[in-house]
């Protein structure tokens, strides 16, 4: 079962020449094959690739989310509009994988457009969650979560906009690390928020992250909001102790969370454990956040879906499912005359608070800490109706998607009956991932919860 | 009720698009000549068509010559300065939205002197052109084909304020400017290409102040055509104010052929961009030493050339006019000017023998050259220095009521001994060097 | 400011955005858009007097190109039509519309 290796176990694996690359490939494909029509995780699968052991990812099988523009593998967003796209040109992320050594063994399911928390708005059905089909796995990468739970690849590829990483990493009880605005391209990625988008490695483990961080990271002249800040080496780490670190934690008090709150709590221990100072600490009320966010994703939406019509492509307008037409038509009423001070303006304004908020908590604190999701992964209907599901899903990540912060999920608890997961999410400031990793890997490492390192 | 004593006043402000001439687009890489690509759509990329995750990149270039058209009009430069997103769909335009600049252009407040007085330039900013719809039939259904060529093109926008008061001053506006982006080197403004691209606003107002509608006046693609278009639209208007009508606030079409405007569609109020800064886009900021760096090597403006080369080298303005083309033409043509000064011939005259076409002209000669090809041109036989010198000695003597005319200040007296040494020599002379020498006898 | 969310305001809001939505719809959404406007609208409380916008968050300014052809990214003509609906001779192909010049 070759396919349960980490990312990790299998380049070290390959280099010793104890396993064929083949037969990984071969472990993952019939994985897929066993499991896709299941769970409809792959919406494209791709079984060609080449044997790469003097690259670093030694042509691995990777999944990448249906938002990745790669050439000539149809590029669907989830949506029926693009449902027969085939790029003329790669991502740049995507690109820095294949030169990394990876190859996209299939791209995955997505909330349509990334619209959503729970992958349930894809035009091609919605996935299912590998730990507990009867459960949705979070979104909108919950394609790319599910594949790494289900050990359908070896890692995976996702984008957050606003908790669209982490969220269904804590779902699918896997890792997902978002790192800082700018670090990874946004070129060649069907833009969904442009002020926020990060391309971010799905994994098994938090070294699997930072080892794909590591490839994927990196200033691109086609993206002039990416950084020109050295990529450092993010697994050097790994295995870091944390005595001394000063950790905040944040939005212990916040109504609705109270049951996974009370299973959450008690995790927090280890780190005092390990040497670090745990605090309670206060954040503006997130709740705020979930207006900004909404305003201003969605005003960025309704501005970066315009470009889709049925002249450079094969579908037009018509064919936006329900949540894309709410979302461009609030989105467009949120910019528009007399009203985009009141909304856009305003909102960036309450943004600029919630930064600082941020800010200031990092002058005490190393990394702040709080659940990912104020619960486990939530039963498939349940979401049904609600029209703001996603950004109020969301809320507890969306400051520091906003703020541009880096961040990971982890799991953190395991509920043996259902099988499912509570993630925890570790932030730090921008640039910072050091501290995520290094937080997120002694949490990993010392706790139980992960089940591919100390199994359940 | 009329009153056909009215008179009213035009109050007209003009919008003019100009392409720059950068090697690429404004902000993507791709090759920025769409009217002379050999077929449609070659020129293209993931930015540029609307494709997923195309993204935008600032041509350094584009923003730089903007800001030096804005100091050349005298404008304020804004130190602080970004792009935003104005949304609107048209085919030719595959982002849905065309990046432009909505508050914080890159130039505002200037002016540019009109020999019918000052016009006011409000704002200068960049932004991105469209693609170009062709309109066919086929297969008996009505389409438009789309070329994306074009879109991607860095477009300056120069807004003037209402300030223009005839149809004549907005003609020479608009050549004037014209003839300083050529100068600049900034851009070709070839009108039949597409390249410059006017839009005036028009009304009349009875008594100075601002009238409460604007008729824009849009298509015209000469700057003939703009005067007819202004006179006719004044008359027009005219016309419904003196019945008491207002004109409606609207968009209207020139129809050349007919010589007269058409309605386009009712402008009621403005459309609703949903402009928003891009945020793909990070901020431009300059510092004032940057602005003061780029207004020193902002060349002397055809002008002030024209002025310069009247006084240093007393060349007519008709001639200078003709050949001040752009900074890097002048300022050769000053080395040669100079040159020739140096070398006792009129610069004038190599003016003329240029423009004349009896001397090649081209940007990479050196100043010798072209005194050498003039002096070929213009070869006098060659004339022994004491030959001269004897005549000249010889007319001095035959005309001493001439001389002492001349010592006494009568200085006019010149032409008639040098057509004295004419005569008498019968031969192809070079005057310059003939009467330097009988100034100097004179002087004895 | 409470907004009296109704089918108008949404028809004109599906104009804007160049959504075709039909009548049926047209009333769904107004539902939708109320439900998320309350939210937002939550947002008026706050007392934002004097805090600036953030629009970006990498703090970067000044990111331009220099005026180079890049080729390696151009698309060629196939390139560039090869996911379009209708083309011809090289062009993009669209209906004719009304207000055309």
């Amino acid at each position: 079962m070759l396919n349960k290796l980490t990312l990790k176990q299998a380049i070290d694996k390959l280099g010793n020449k104890e396993v064929k690359l083949e037969d990984i490939w071969l472990d993952v494909l019939n994985s897929i094959k066993d499991k896709n029509s299941k769970f409809n995780i792959y919406l494209n699968i791709n079984e060609k690739y080449q044997d790469q052991l003097n690259k670093p990812l030694k042509g691995l099988p990777i999944a990448v989310k249906d938002n990745f523009c790669t050439k000539d593998l149809i590029t669907t967003a989830s949506s029926l509009l693009l449902k027969d796209f085939k790029p003329q040109f790669e991502s740049t992320v995507t690109q820095k994988l294949k030169d990394a050594g990876g190859e996209i063994v299939g791209k995955t399911n997505m909330d349509a457009w990334a619209h959503g928390s729970s992958t349930e708005t894809s035009q091609f059905g919605r996935t299912l969650n590998p730990r507990n089909s009867e459960h949705l796995p979070g979104g909108s990468s919950g394609g790319s979560a599910a594949a790494v739970a289900a050990d359908m690849c070896i890692a995976a590829l996702g984008t957050e906009t606003a908790g669209s990483v982490r969220q269904p990493a804590a779902w699918c009880g896997v890792v997902g690390l978002k790192p800082t605005y700018g670090r990874t391209s946004r070129y060649g990625i069907a833009a969904m928020a442009s002020s926020t988008d990060s391309p971010s490695p799905i994994t098994k483990t938090v070294e699997d992250a930072a080892i794909l961080l590591n490839h994927i990271a990196g200033h691109d002249p086609l993206n002039a909001t990416s950084s020109t800040k050295e990529v450092p080496d993010f697994t050097e780490n790994l295995g870091k102790s944390i005595k001394d670190l000063k950790i905040g934690v944040i939005y212990h008090d916040l109504k609705g969370l109270e049951d996974a709150w009370a299973l959450f709590a008690p995790q927090l221990d280890i780190f005092t454990k390990l040497g670090a100072s745990v605090e309670y600490a206060q954040a503006m009320d997130p709740k705020h956040a979930v207006g900004v966010y909404t305003v201003v994703q969605r005003s960025e939406v309704s501005s970066n879906l315009a470009r889709f019509d049925d002249v450079r492509y094969q579908h037009g307008r018509d064919t936006f499912g329900d949540e894309a037409k709410r979302r461009i038509m609030l989105g467009t009423h949120t910019l528009s005359k007399g009203y985009a001070d009141q909304y856009y303006n305003m909102s960036q304004q309450v943004r600029t608070m919630m930064i600082k908020d941020y800010e200031k908590l990092f002058e005490t604190y190393d990394v702040l800490v709080s659940l990912t999701s104020p619960g486990f992964a939530k039963k498939i209907g349940a979401t049904e109706g609600e029209a703001m599901f996603g950004e109020l899903e969301d809320m507890l990540l969306e400051v520091s998607s906003l703020g541009g912060f880096p961040g990971a999920s982890v799991p953190c608890y395991h509920d043996k009956k259902t099988n499912l997961y509570l993630g925890m999410n570790i932030m730090a400031p921008m640039w910072r991932e050091d501290l995520v990793i290094q937080v997120a890997d002694a949490f990993e490492k010392n706790t139980h919860w992960n089940s591919w390192r100390n199994n359940d | 009720m009329t009153d056909s004593n009215k008179n009213y006043q035009l109050i007209c402000g003009l919008e003019v698009h100009a392409e720059l001439k950068t090697k690429s687009k404004m902000f993507c890489g791709c090759k920025n000549d769409p009217f002379h690509a050999p077929e449609p759509n070659i020129y293209t990329c993931p930015t540029c068509l609307g494709m997923p995750g195309g993204l935008p990149v600032p041509n350094k270039k584009a923003i730089e010559w903007t800001i030096k058209l804005g100091l050349a009009l005298n404008c304020k430069i804004n130190l602080f300065s970004k792009f935003d997103r104005k949304h609107y769909f048209y085919p030719d335009l595959p982002k849905g939205y065309q990046i432009s600049q909505y508050d914080i252009p890159f130039c505002y407040d200037g002016y540019m002197d009109t020999s019918e007085g000052r016009v006011g330039i409000t704002r200068i900013h960049l932004e991105e052109d469209t693609g170009k719809l062709l309109h066919k039939t086929i297969d008996g259904k009505k389409v438009s084909l789309v070329d994306f060529n074009r879109g991607g093109v860095p477009l300056v926008e120069v807004v003037t304020e209402p300030d223009i008061k005839t149809a004549t001053q907005a003609a020479e506006y608009g050549r004037k400017l014209r003839d300083i982006i050529r100068y600049l080197d900034i851009g070709n403004c070839e009108m039949q290409q597409g390249g410059m691209r006017l839009e005036a606003n028009i009304s009349l107002s009875e008594n100075g102040d601002l009238p409460n509608y604007k008729v824009e006046v849009k298509n015209i693609n000469s700057f003939k055509y703009m005067e007819q278009a202004i006179a006719y639209e004044i008359k027009r208007q005219t016309t419904l104010l003196k019945d008491g009508k207002t004109p409606a606030q609207e968009t209207r079409g020139w129809d050349l052929n007919k010589q007269s405007s058409f309605s386009q569609r009712t402008k009621e109020s403005a459309e609703d961009y949903r402009y928003f800064p891009d945020p793909d886009i990070p901020p431009l900021q300059f510092t004032k030493e940057q602005v003061e760096k780029w207004k020193k090597e902002l060349p002397a403006l055809p002008e002030q050339v024209i002025n310069d080369w009247k006084t240093k080298f007393s060349i007519e303005e008709k001639y200078s006019k003709l050949l001040i083309n752009n900074s890097q033409t002048t300022a050769l043509l000053k080395s040669i000017f100079t040159t020739a000064l140096e070398n006792e011939i009129e610069p004038n005259n190599i003016a003329k023998e240029i423009i004349n076409k009896n001397i090649k002209f081209n940007n990479n000669l050196k100043p010798q050259e072209v005194i050498t090809a003039y002096q070929q041109l213009h070869q006098t036989d060659d004339l022994d220095s004491n030959v001269l010198a004897q005549t000249i000695e010889q007319i001095l003597a035959a005309n001493p009521d001439a001389v002492t005319k001349y010592k006494a200040g009568k200085t006019q007296v010149i032409g008639f001994l040098l057509g004295q040494v004419a005569q008498q020599l019968q031969q192809k002379l070079d005057m310059k060097q003939v009467r330097t020498k009988l100034l100097k006898a004179l002087e004895n | 400011m409470k907004q009296a969310v109704n089918k108008q305001l949404v028809k004109h809001i599906a104009q804007l955005a160049n959504i075709p939505i039909s009548s049926q719809e047209e009333e769904e959404l107004a539902k939708d858009f109320s439900k998320t406007l309350e939210v937002v609208d939550k947002l008026q409380k706050v007392d934002t007097k004097g805090v600036e916008m953030t629009h970006q968050v990498t703090g970067l300014t000044n990111i331009t190109r220099e005026d180079e052809v890049n080729e390696k990214n151009m698309f060629t003509q196939k390139e560039a039509l090869a996911n379009a609906s209708r083309t011809h001779d090289g062009f993009f192909v669209v209906e004719r519309l009304i207000d055309v010049e």
